[in-house]
């Protein structure tokens, strides 16, 4: 699957509370709305934000957010990178499973994400901090 | 921390949320409202929603427990206005909203609490509410 490629510079959003949180919704969705998402699309990927930006919070103990406007030659985009330099994931496929939590919410953040976007990538590993990239495109 | 009001108006609460609110924000209301309800004596609660442009799994969590909570201090929760692009991504990302009932507006939401309990808000046998109509509301 094409990356795409970056068009202008990425917007970087520090998440350290949960101010900064609402911060990643809003800079989503005027990326989005920019790149011509539709409100669907629009409304899925600040959604997905949301869950990952609380999750950097929470578990990751802060990191940030780069949200930047993509083409792959056919299409336009938006995609987001969550970092952060926390535990990290054991787990990865436990984690990703619907309801799974170990922090008392209702599991749905990770899995949820996943099913609401068009790519989403994960690197992580106990240790290793978590970096999450997810684009949806337009249609 | 922004708050979001609660206003009384006549045996029901109603919340409009105006705002996109960080976490805080809505554990807050939750909070907020458990008061007013044992406070007021309300009966109906009704969370406006229309003005939200996403619900994550967060906010969806928060609206069950206000369901939750109200039922066990005896008052009926509709959450009224959901966007349809709100509702399409809701169940994409698998919350399912449980025990939350809902209504397109505002008026509908007071005619299914009225219709819950029809010993209050039918034939005012209390006697301290009359303002019954069985004509159509106009607002
Ligand atoms: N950035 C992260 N760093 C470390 N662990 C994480 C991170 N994101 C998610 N997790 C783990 O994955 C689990 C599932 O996350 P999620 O699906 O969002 O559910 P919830 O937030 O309700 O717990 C979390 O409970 C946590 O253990
Ligand atoms: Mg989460």
């Amino acid at each position: 699957m094409t990356t795409g490629v970056d068009l202008g510079h990425p917007q970087a959003q520090a998440i350290q509370s949960d101010e900064d949180v609402v911060r990643v919704r809003q800079l989503v969705r005027t990326v989005a709305v920019a790149s011509k998402l539709s409100l669907v699309d629009q409304t899925k990927l600040v959604t997905a934000a949301s869950e990952l930006a609380r999750n950097t919070l929470v578990y990751g103990g802060g990191g940030t957010a780069e949200v930047a406007a993509v083409d792959n030659g056919r299409r336009r985009g938006v995609r987001i990178l969550f970092a952060d330099d926390g535990p990290g994931i054991a787990d990865l496929d436990l984690a990703l499973t619907d309801g799974y939590t170990t922090g008392g919410g209702l599991g749905l953040g990770l899995s949820g994400a996943r099913r609401l976007v068009d790519d989403f990538t994960i690197d992580t590993g106990p240790g290793r901090g978590t970096r999450i990239t997810v684009t949806k495109w337009s249609r | 921390m922004e708050r979001v009001p609660v206003l009384k108006i006549g045996d029901i609460l109603l919340v409009s949320i105006q705002l996109d609110m960080s976490d805080q924000t809505a554990v807050q209301l939750q909070d907020d409202l458990a008061e007013r309800i044992v406070s007021t004596g309300c009966h109906g609660v009704i969370i406006d929603i229309t003005a939200l442009d996403i619900v994550d799994s967060f906010v969806g969590r928060m609206l069950s427990t206000i369901a939750s909570i109200s039922k066990v201090l005896d008052a009926e929760t509709v959450v009224v206005g959901m966007r349809p692009a709100v509702a399409i991504t809701l169940v994409e990302l698998g919350l399912s909203l449980n025990g939350i009932r809902t209504a397109l507006n505002v008026e509908r939401g007071m005619e299914l609490i009225a219709a819950a309990r029809p010993d209050e808000y039918d034939d005012g046998e209390g006697g301290d509410e009359d303002a019954d109509d069985e004509t159509t509301d106009t607002r």
